[in-house]
């Protein structure tokens, strides 16, 4: 029946998401495909819940369909109205008494996953990072260093032997955010003037994506998010080398002045340089990140002089203008740029 | 006044000219014809939001689409929210109460008919005010714009920082006044219900549409008022130096939600009791058998209206809250699973053993019945704290929300036109046209709905203009799509059928349903003074009583 169908994508989903974990997953945002402690514990619990709210479905599914089709007018039958039933308070004690039970049993599982998420306290080996979120970007502090980046998060891997999970302290700069990656943690909201926190301890390495999930304007939709998590010592490495300043080189020394004598420098920060503003994200280590314009664009030299020449090509409606730049000054720029290592 | 020339429009030949017919249309205080008011506005709305849907569902048919700008995106999601939230669901609901719950206790009109009159008037000014955004949004800015900060309009994004120009404005003034509009009709409700019913209609004797229709406005006085004190709030913000939710200046932009929500959540009963009310009329008149438990049917109303005041910050599980606060929010609604649960048996009571006809509401009801029952299990995952931390704000929550009012509320009041429409128009509507209308839009619903849950677990945010490939989430974005296209062509069919039928269906006269309730008494449609003389009531059922006087229903109430 068309109704049955309604409940078969959610179970099927859940279902095969389990059963591909460990291979090649649904989706690389499938939530049941966990692959961190706190979205281990809410998958558990999902399941839980699907499980009861399932049986109830399929017991009350049966009956209503038992009763629509066997009550139907017949055909044969006399004129005369049917039995007039006015109620039945045994009957009507049992259906609220059962679903009752029901709730203390799902309202006491839901307060223990909670408690375990939301009151978990920060081991000595955790590693913190703010997160603040902009509009359409993330920004990073790793707290003990003074690694500054932009949406591409870096976590080490943790292990139940040696847990480093890394605590998330969310602010945010204008409007709301939420930072979400599904296979890592539930979503937090990143809300101004009202500082939010949440943890992740990911198992294994790998890429793990997600997005902004709380609307925060014109290009909510291209707020990516993507989390490497790393073995400790890569971690521990590209902690090293994201602290120290930007690359110095001879070769695009007319890139990195015209960068310098623009309006850029309002906005963006590579330490070693003059370039100080805050406005927008942290370019000291530009070419160490993948994506640009928080996972507009892949970041190759082609994408980055055409989103220096007009950011809206990608992201129409992102807060970087177009800077009305000369092809020269546009080559020298994205020269320089690629410098930064 | 009108009343005499009302009654002429049968006969054409006689019929006044245009301008005096508008004119009486337009002045009119009687709660039939501003009913009626409220029900043709209302589809004039759902229209704007279907086409609003529409485009919407067509920017997102696959990944990286451009038929629209993301600017142009969000208006539209904007817009649809709030113009099938407020200027939709609502006035449909407010038409069917104001037409029936006077009808239906025997009165002759509502408590206060001017307060009626200017209620419509504000709601539907406010609605125009809008949809005037369209052209006037940018005010000196430029030219046309309409608001784009979501339908629940989330603080600092409205600030005057992030909404430069006039859309923001008129988002705050539409729903100011169309908020005013809706607690006068709630006052009218229920000042109705209390002191206007027929003798011997004592409150254990109303019609349950009566009671949960009196529910309903309670809900409406208290839930209005802190969304209209927001609203107010956010205009002092914006032009008066405020700092409610300037969170630059020490404001809280959580405090918005809560008096958005502390709204929003009763709101979504404002529109679901007047749903269970359609169904608890249609349900047993058309199995033949008495509402099973009335007692307990009224006592689950009020448990769920008492309860729906309290659960407003299950709408906030992602905020930050402490895991106690969060814990509370899980107990209270995971709370109102219960009574929600009592009605659904007692209506699969009131089916069993009875003798059900399928007739077009009753498909409409049954259909209800299932959706609502899936609506519901939904929300109990969503009430899971932590499972929201994963769904909320995705797609899953989109399309249980979807489930809730389209699934649920917009059935059942399809539903409600198909069995008053012969009482409102004195003409039967068809019924093969209603059958093809209920099939094509049940497949189109399930089509899109079901679906619509699998990108939210796969990890699918609400409100993005586009979105990458290989996320998985492609092919159901392409279902959903389809499945859009059904129920518009079935609102096709069913706005069709409505015109067809005032014009060319049968005379319908004044009981096509063998009903129980006092509107189906008086002819269709009613006189303007609604009853030669005012009936009186020994039970809940006064029609089974005059056509069973063996076995009247006063013996066993």
């Amino acid at each position: 029946m068309r109704i049955l169908k309604s409940a078969v994508p959610i179970f099927c989903t859940a279902a095969a998401a389990r059963a591909n974990s460990a291979g090649e997953p649904l989706s690389p945002t499938n939530i049941f495909a966990p692959a961190s402690t706190p979205a281990d514990t809410i998958s558990g619990l999902s399941l839980l819940v699907l499980t009861i709210t399932g049986a109830m479905f399929v017991i009350v599914l049966c009956l209503l369909l038992w009763a629509v089709v066997k009550f139907r007018e017949k055909a044969g039958a006399g004129p005369g109205e049917p039995a007039q039933v006015y109620g039945s308070t045994q009957v009507e004690l049992a259906w609220t008494v059962i679903p009752v039970l029901i709730v203390t049993i799902l309202l006491l599982a839901t307060a223990r996953a909670i408690a375990s998420i939301q009151n978990a306290i920060p081991p000595p080996g955790a590693v913190e990072v703010s997160v603040i979120g902009h509009q359409y970007w993330w920004e990073y502090h790793y707290k003990k260093s003074n690694v500054v980046t932009a949406n591409e998060l870096h976590v080490p891997v943790s292990s139940p032997v040696h847990p480093t999970p890394t605590f998330l302290s969310l602010f945010s700069a204008d409007t709301d955010h939420s930072f979400w990656v599904p296979r890592l943690a539930g979503k937090t909201d990143l809300i101004p003037n009202h500082p939010n926190s949440m943890w992740i301890d990911p198992r294994e390495t790998g890429v793990y994506l997600g997005q902004c999930s709380q609307y925060c304007g014109v290009q909510h939709a291209k707020m990516l998010l993507r989390v490497y998590v790393q073995t400790r010592d890569e971690f521990d490495r590209w902690l090293e080398q994201q602290s120290g300043p930007a690359a110095a080189s001879d070769s695009t020394i007319e890139g990195r002045r015209t960068f310098e004598s623009t309006a850029c420098v309002n906005c963006h920060t590579i330490r070693g340089s003059t370039a100080t503003g805050t406005f927008g994200p942290d370019l000291t280590h530009l070419m160490s990140r993948e994506t640009i314009g928080a996972g507009a664009a892949l970041n190759t030299p082609a994408n980055l002089r055409r989103w220096i020449q007009d950011p809206s090509a990608f992201k129409p409606g992102c807060l970087m203008p177009a800077m009305g730049l000369s092809d020269s000054q546009l080559d020298a720029i994205t020269a320089y740029m690629e410098t930064l290592r | 006044m009108s009343a005499a020339r009302a009654t002429v429009a049968v006969v054409r030949s006689e019929r006044a000219p245009l301008v005096d017919t508008l004119h009486e249309w337009v002045t009119t205080v009687d709660h039939k014809r501003l009913g009626i008011l409220y029900i043709i506005y209302a589809l004039l709305f759902l229209a704007f939001g279907g086409i609003e849907a529409i485009i919407i569902r067509i920017q997102l048919i696959r990944p990286h689409n451009t038929f629209v700008s993301p600017q142009v995106f969000n208006r539209m999601f904007t817009m649809h929210g709030t113009t099938m939230i407020f200027f939709a669901a609502m006035p449909l609901v407010f038409g069917f109460a104001n037409y029936l719950v006077p009808l239906m206790i025997g009165a002759r009109d509502t408590a206060f008919p001017r307060l009626n009159a200017f209620s419509f008037w504000l709601t539907a000014f406010g609605g125009l005010l809008l949809y005037f955004s369209f052209l006037g949004g940018n005010g000196l800015y430029g030219a046309g714009n309409a608001p784009d900060v979501g339908w629940f309009a989330y603080a600092p994004l409205t600030s005057r920082t992030f909404s430069p120009g006039h859309s923001t404005d008129f988002w705050i003034l539409a729903l100011l006044l169309s908020g005013i509009g809706s607690m006068g009709t709630a006052i009218n409700i229920a000042a109705t219900v209390l002191c206007m019913r027929c003798p011997g209609m004592t409150l254990g004797k109303m019609p349950l549409l009566a009671w949960l229709n009196f529910t309903m406005a309670g809900l409406v006085i208290l839930s209005m008022s802190p969304l209209t004190a927001a609203q107010l709030m956010l205009l002092v913000d914006r032009y008066l130096g405020g700092h409610f939710f300037d969170v630059q200046a020490g404001g809280s932009a959580v405090l918005w939600m809560h008096f958005f929500w502390i709204f929003g959540h009763p709101e979504v009963y404002v529109l679901a009791i007047p749903a269970f009310a359609f169904a608890s009329e249609i349900i047993p008149v058309f199995s033949r058998k008495p509402i099973f438990g009335y007692p307990v049917m009224v006592a689950a109303t009020l448990a769920i209206g008492f309860i729906s005041m309290s659960v407003w910050a299950h709408h906030m599980f992602t905020v930050g809250m402490t895991s106690a606060g969060n814990t509370f929010f899980v107990l209270s609604t995971m709370a109102i699973a219960v009574p929600t649960g009592i009605k659904i048996f007692n209506w699969l009571a009131t089916i069993w053993g009875g003798k059900v006809q399928y007739r077009t509401p009753m498909l409409f009801c049954v259909a209800f019945l299932f959706q609502f029952l899936i609506a519901g299990l939904t929300g109990i995952m969503l009430a899971a704290a932590p499972f929201d931390w994963q769904l909320s704000g995705s797609y899953f929550v989109v399309a249980h929300f979807h489930y809730v009012i389209v699934g649920g509320i917009l059935f059942t009041i399809f539903g409600a036109f198909y069995y008053w429409f012969p009482k409102m128009s004195g003409r039967m509507y068809n019924e093969a046209l209603g059958k093809v209308h209920f099939w094509l839009f049940t497949a189109g619903f399930h089509l899109t709905f079901d679906f619509m849950h699998v990108p939210g677990v796969l990890g699918m945010p609400r409100r993005i203009y586009t979105y990458e490939p290989g996320r998985g989430w492609d092919i159901w974005n392409l279902v959903i799509t389809i499945g859009v296209l059904f129920q518009a062509v079935a609102t096709l069919v069913f706005l069709g059928n409505l015109l067809w039928s005032k014009l060319w269906g049968k005379v319908a006269g004044s009981d096509p349903w063998d009903g129980w309730t006092l509107e189906w008494s008086t002819a269709s449609p009613p006189p303007a003074y609604n009853f030669p003389s005012l009936p009186e009531v020994r039970s809940r059922r006064p029609l089974w009583d005059l056509k069973h006087p063996e076995d009247p229903d006063w013996h066993y109430e």
